[in-house]
């Protein structure tokens, strides 16, 4: 796939799945520059004027589209903002695919900062899955994504966003706004090992009658890393709002889960769950007892939990 | 094939001992069936435990084929050829039964590709319908019932040399617990060198044992050929 070496190639394949030039809307960006990009009849990917990032507009009533955004980073040091705005239309159904990987052998720190703000209309779904993961013997691998979500009304969106390993340090801030019958569901999850360090927080904003949102994050912290979760759910209509924080600890490891509800309205429902321990003994002996080490043991209970 | 000697098992509870297992000693051989029954909390699963390597001996040997394996950890022990089927199963966020029953036939070597035929028989032998049951999660969406099959499926998969079900009729409707001796007969038949334990307290499950132990108090009250037992236990009763 274009000039890619093997290294970008398989980030690129982790962190979106992406193999070839996909069908639908792309853009790729390796590097800090934008190596592929397509539109499709449906979907319109702009490059912003001024600052880095696009535009990415989607007609009303498109349905079944998939649009892939994958960046990497392969230039040890490079440093970048990029501001991603999609205008989802109205009645449409799409899935996108981002997704950041950075490899860095070199002496300086890799930044991304990757802003995504979401505008979806009315009585529109939007997937949204995100991969990050660092590799590479070099210096920092950072990654700090915003996603900002408007909801209008009847809208959905459905994130996946997942830290799978090589991370040093990441600050994640996640938003939702959501007006009447507008529903987010936020799956998280995060690994991190060594020393890294990750940060999560995650604003909803219960605007409109039956508006919902659910947030699960599971997250596995071992060696020395440090994990810092917070959920804020409002509410400020009749709503419903869960949040639901599943953590594993391990060797040295830190976590940290702080979940806050604010209802603001008599008919807000809202629910948090946080539990943080280390794997239970239980799960480890019933697959020793099948033949796993303990070591097979845990790693086996590990990408359960993150699956 | 299995020869205890003279195990014990203690826990400080405070400044206080307690005896959970007291100088029991007896042997399998390969072929037998032996149901272990006895009273709640006289000490079945604790035995069974100390046998899979899940709980360490206070003093006494655990002996496979000649060899003492009293110190090894339950890895070591699966691997040469322990099951143990635990009486309350566990649960696990995420693992699916596939996962479960995956690792299980693959005992610990690395996957080589799915074995889906065999894992979807296993749970057919159970009584329950792969297509439904693979992609679940082992958690309490599953009932007991199903749990607990599921639990004897992923035993049954090890093709283990002394395999050992604690209580496997616990929480098991009629139909499956049918479905259940059927199992009990087809290892036997399939695998005549295997040893079968089963903790019980079913008379259809000992009529069909070689022996029968009855555990009382830690302490091995009984030891004998399977109406011996079932005649003596009328009697006291
Ligand atoms: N690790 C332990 N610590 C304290 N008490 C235990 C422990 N393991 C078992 N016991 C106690 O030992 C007794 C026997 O338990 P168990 O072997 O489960 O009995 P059974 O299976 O025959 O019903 C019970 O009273 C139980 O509470
Ligand atoms: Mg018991």
């Amino acid at each position: 796939m274009m000039d890619l070496d093997k290294i970008e190639r398989d980030l690129m394949r982790e962190v979106s799945g992406v193999t070839g030039i996909p069908e639908g809307a792309y853009n790729f960006r390796v590097n800090g520059k934008s190596i592929g990009r397509h539109s499709s009849d449906k979907i319109d990917i702009i490059p912003k004027r001024g600052k880095s990032g696009i535009d990415i507009r989607i007609a009303n009533n498109t349905r079944g589209e998939i649009a892939h955004i994958p960046v990497i980073i392969s230039a040890s040091g490079l440093k970048e903002a990029v501001y991603n705005d999609f205008y989802i239309g109205d009645n449409c159904e799409v899935t996108i695919i981002a997704g950041c990987g950075i490899y860095n052998c070199g002496a300086d720190d890799s930044i991304h900062d990757g802003i995504h703000t979401f505008y979806v209309g009315k009585n529109s779904t939007v997937y949204y899955i995100e991969k990050h993961c660092g590799i590479g013997p070099g210096a920092g691998k950072i990654l700090n994504p915003t996603t900002k979500l408007f909801l209008s009304e009847g809208s959905r969106a459905e994130l996946l966003m997942e830290q799978i390993k090589g991370v040093d340090s990441a600050k994640r801030l996640t938003e939702a706004e959501l007006k009447k019958d507008a529903q987010v569901v936020i799956k998280e999850r995060l690994f991190t090992h060594g020393k890294q360090l990750a940060e999560s927080k995650i604003v909803a904003n219960l605007l409109g009658d039956n508006s919902s949102v659910d947030i699960v994050s599971r997250a596995v912290a071992r060696d020395y890393s440090v994990q810092d979760f917070s959920s804020h759910i409002i509410g400020k209509a009749k709503c419903w709002g869960h949040s639901e924080c599943d953590a594993i600890i391990m060797d040295n490891a830190r976590v940290n889960a702080e979940p806050a509800l604010d209802a603001q309205n008599i008919d807000a429902e809202l629910i948090h769950e946080a539990a943080i321990g280390k794997i239970a003994n239980d799960q480890l002996m019933k697959l020793m007892t099948l033949g796993l080490s303990r070591r097979q043991a845990e790693a086996q209970i590990i990408n359960g939990f993150l699956k | 094939m299995l020869r205890v000697e003279g195990a014990s098992f203690e826990v400080k509870k405070g400044r206080k001992k307690l005896v959970i297992l007291d100088d029991v000693s007896f042997s399998v051989k390969p072929g037998e069936l032996v149901v272990i029954t006895g009273p709640n909390g006289s000490g079945k699963s604790t035995l069974a435990k100390i046998i899979a390597g899940i709980e360490t001996l206070s003093n006494g040997k655990i002996i496979l084929n000649g060899q003492d394996i009293s110190t090894k950890d339950c890895t070591e022990r699966a691997r040469m050829g322990i099951a143990y089927s635990l009486q309350a199963p566990v649960h696990f966020k995420g693992l699916t039964v596939r996962d479960l029953l995956q690792i299980a036939s693959t005992s610990g070597e690395t996957f080589c590709g799915e074995n889906l035929a065999e894992v979807s028989g296993l749970l057919e032998k159970v009584g329950l319908d792969s297509g439904q049951y693979l992609d679940r999660e082992i958690n309490n969406s599953l009932s007991g019932g199903e749990l607990k099959r599921i639990e004897i499926a992923s035993v049954i998969a090890r093709n283990a040399k002394l395999v050992i079900f604690d209580e496997p009729e616990a929480g098991i409707d009629i139909w499956s617990f049918n479905n259940l001796i059927k199992v009990f007969n087809e290892m036997r038949k399939n695998s005549p060198e295997c040893a079968i334990v089963i903790i019980s307290h079913q008379e259809r499950i000992m009529k069909m044992a070689n022996r029968i132990l009855l555990l009382k108090d830690g302490k091995i009250a009984f030891d004998g050929p399977s109406g011996d037992a079932m005649k003596m236990m009328r009697d006291t009763q």
